[in-house]
């Protein structure tokens, strides 16, 4: 099902052997690749398991023992800073709950080897959010100044806060209550999500596998940047690949929670573009119930865009119209997650906004 | 071997507009790919010696300094571009060759980590190496400029890279980087020096680079043992001194003026213990350059 590799950074990630058989110019592009999708450390590590690493050239090697000292000391980092974040919270009774790379790191799942993160994402019950908030402010995580109206934005139509950053260390924390906005199409009931939480070590928590695998790809699909595309899709496969492994029923009822959480849709497109991209196996008889007759229909539109987003934002990688398509992502991004009668006076307000100050950095709502 | 200079006027103008201009900088290889006049004429002024890299070589940083959309170009904008991305906000123009000094910085900054990496200037003499590490301003690019016309060998002036548990410094020798006042103060200094383009009105004022491989063993990549950590400090006002500084306190300024000191974790912390203990270290306060260069030879004396 899977297209033969068309870039190189494909071809490295899918035989860890690969890139030691290289000529010199096509590791250089692997590393650019890799570099740019943030995903030169997880090479490192694909290649360190499966014992290539040592036959790489010093010239390449190097590049990839840095990546993976970054992901070490972000590692070392992620489990300081998780200790403050358990503490905060614990003084208002509520447990750390971490989302997406934070929780693949401290539940040392292998999807987690060489994985990067920007930023600690975690989620806390709704009706919680301002308790945690003001108790991760007491423990140095300050909330960030925004002007009123992305406030009053943040707070009435997002599913977190605005971000949180340590006085200290810098480093950002995004508390979540939802893992959709309440104004998205899929009104997911967050509860369920409590409910199958999965113990990463004592006093920390994740989702369970299956809403692992089913937040990723919701994350993925409602997304309006694409500058991790691949490497997001990347997690997907790696935890399709390795969560069975895990849990011998895992494939049973994944699309029956994905249904129950109103996110079949978002898990359909991560299984076929995991599928499509890098050869994941999918048991046919899961990929047949995540079928609908309007997902078949949209399939030649989906694939001209998505195909475009998961590669690499480099110009060796680009297909035709890649431009084109990344802009109608974003816009569709937009439109998944609000209304139009929410959207359009949004966007105006925003674009009147930037007019302003010209500052786009600050108006990332 | 080739270098840069010996490449035709029309060759190098047709590569480095291709994107096809491999340079050999200390251990590392930067493609270089430019659409800007200021760019061409500052690599031509301050790269002619540095050798060119072969087809069969690894290209460590992708760097581009270019004009972008029309619209940026309308603007007068150009964008630093590393593997092909842009990193950071677009730039007037006018500021294109800081900018491609200082974005070909960042990538050793962010990316290199097999060494120690200091924020210091790194000079030598009779194989001897002198680490000058400083803040922003403090003199060090201006002292080691200095230096270098003086016929001691320039190192680096941005970043010291030691090899872990030995004093070894690897060369990563590129044009020094000289800013506002410091730029006539090196120019009264001597008539040799050579410079790139100016760039006005940046976030660090006036720039502008001098050629630094000013000695024949410039671009030898072979490490060179280090000598003395000299910290220098530009002062109008104070008296000039040299003086020997403690070692423990010499260790934190140079862990916190490192890039990666703390990413390092254990290997950084033995690495810097095995610097600061092995070599001398000095506070150098300095208002004449003549006098600063004096003290220096004092110090491998």
């Amino acid at each position: 099902m899977r297209r033969a590799p068309d870039f190189e950074l494909l071809t490295a990630l899918l035989d860890p052997g690969a890139l030691p058989g290289m000529d010199m110019a096509g590791a250089a592009r692997v590393v650019s690749q890799a570099r740019v999708s943030r995903l030169l450390a997880s090479l490192a590590m694909a290649m360190q398991d499966s014992g290539d690493l040592e036959r790489v050239d010093p010239a390449v090697r190097r590049h990839l023992d840095s990546a993976v000292l970054v992901y070490e000391k972000q590692k070392q980092d992620l489990a300081y800073d998780c200790e403050s974040i358990r503490a905060a919270l614990e003084s208002v009774g509520e447990k750390l709950v971490l989302l997406k790379g934070g929780a693949y790191l401290q539940a040392e799942l292998p999807v987690a080897r060489g994985r990067l993160i920007t930023d600690i994402d975690i989620i806390v019950p709704r009706e919680r959010i301002e308790a945690a908030e003001q108790a991760l402010n007491a423990h140095g995580w300050e909330s960030s100044k925004l002007d009123p109206y992305n406030e009053s934005y943040y707070r009435r139509w997002s599913h977190e806060t605005p971000a949180l950053v340590h006085c200290k260390r810098g480093t950002t924390l995004d508390l979540h209550h939802n893992i959709l906005p309440p104004t998205a199409g899929p009104n997911v009931d967050a509860s369920l999500l409590f409910e199958r939480l999965r113990t990463a070590r004592p006093g920390v928590f994740t989702l369970s596998l299956q809403d692992m695998v089913i937040h990723s790809a919701t994350h993925l699909f409602h997304e309006g940047e694409f500058y991790h595309g691949l490497r997001d899709l990347w997690d997907l496969d790696r935890m399709l690949r390795q969560f069975p492994a895990e849990q011998a029923d895992f494939w049973d009822g994944l699309v029956e929670r994905a249904r129950q959480l109103e996110l079949q849709e978002s898990l359909f497109h991560g299984l076929v573009y995991a599928q499509l991209v890098f050869g994941t196996p999918v048991p046919g008889r899961v990929m047949e119930r995540a079928t609908t007759l309007a997902q078949r229909l949209r399939r030649p539109l989906m694939d001209f865009l998505f195909l475009r987003a998961f590669r690499p934002d480099h110009p060796d990688c680009r297909l035709p119209l890649t431009a084109a398509a990344l802009n109608m992502l974003y816009i569709r991004s937009h439109y998944l997650r609000m209304p139009l009668y929410l959207l359009l006076p949004h966007l105006l307000r925003k674009a009147w906004m930037r007019r302003g100050d010209g500052d786009p950095e600050e108006t990332q709502a | 071997m080739q270098r840069l200079g010996e490449l035709s006027t029309s060759d190098f103008h047709r590569r480095l507009a291709a994107g096809d201009l491999p340079v050999r900088v200390g251990p590392y290889v930067y493609n270089i790919h430019s659409d800007l006049p200021a760019v061409a004429q500052g690599l031509r002024a301050l790269y002619g010696d540095f050798l060119l890299a072969t087809p069969q070589q690894f290209v460590d940083y992708d760097v581009a300094l270019v004009r972008g959309s029309p619209l940026q170009r309308l603007r007068g904008r150009a964008e630093f571009l590393f593997d092909r991305a842009s990193p950071f906000e677009t730039i007037p123009a006018g500021q294109a060759y800081a900018f491609l000094e200082w974005g070909m910085n960042w990538c050793v900054s962010l990316h290199a980590n097999e060494y120690l990496k200091l924020h210091a200037a790194v000079v030598a003499r009779e194989g001897a190496g002198v680490i000058l590490p400083g803040t922003p301003g403090a003199g060090k690019s201006t002292l080691c400029a200095a230096l270098g016309l003086q016929g001691w060998r320039i190192l680096s002036d941005e970043h010291a890279l030691v090899v872990p548990h030995t004093t070894d410094l690897v060369p990563l020798c590129r044009p020094v980087s000289l800013k506002n006042a410091s730029i006539d103060v090196v120019r009264a200094f001597s008539r040799d020096a050579v410079f790139g383009p100016v760039s006005l009105e940046t976030h660090k004022g006036v720039v502008c680079h001098m050629k630094a491989d000013l000695t024949t063993d410039s671009h030898d990549p072979a490490p060179l043992p280090a000598r003395a950590l000299v910290f220098p400090r530009y002062s109008a006002g104070d008296g000039q001194y040299l003086r020997p500084r403690p070692r423990s306190e010499s260790f934190i300024i140079a862990a916190y003026h490192s890039f990666n000191y703390s990413l390092m974790g254990e290997a950084g912390f033995h690495a810097m213990r095995h610097l600061v203990s092995s070599v001398p270290c000095y506070d150098l306060v300095y208002r004449d350059l003549d006098w600063a260069v004096q003290a220096m030879e004092k110090v491998l004396a």
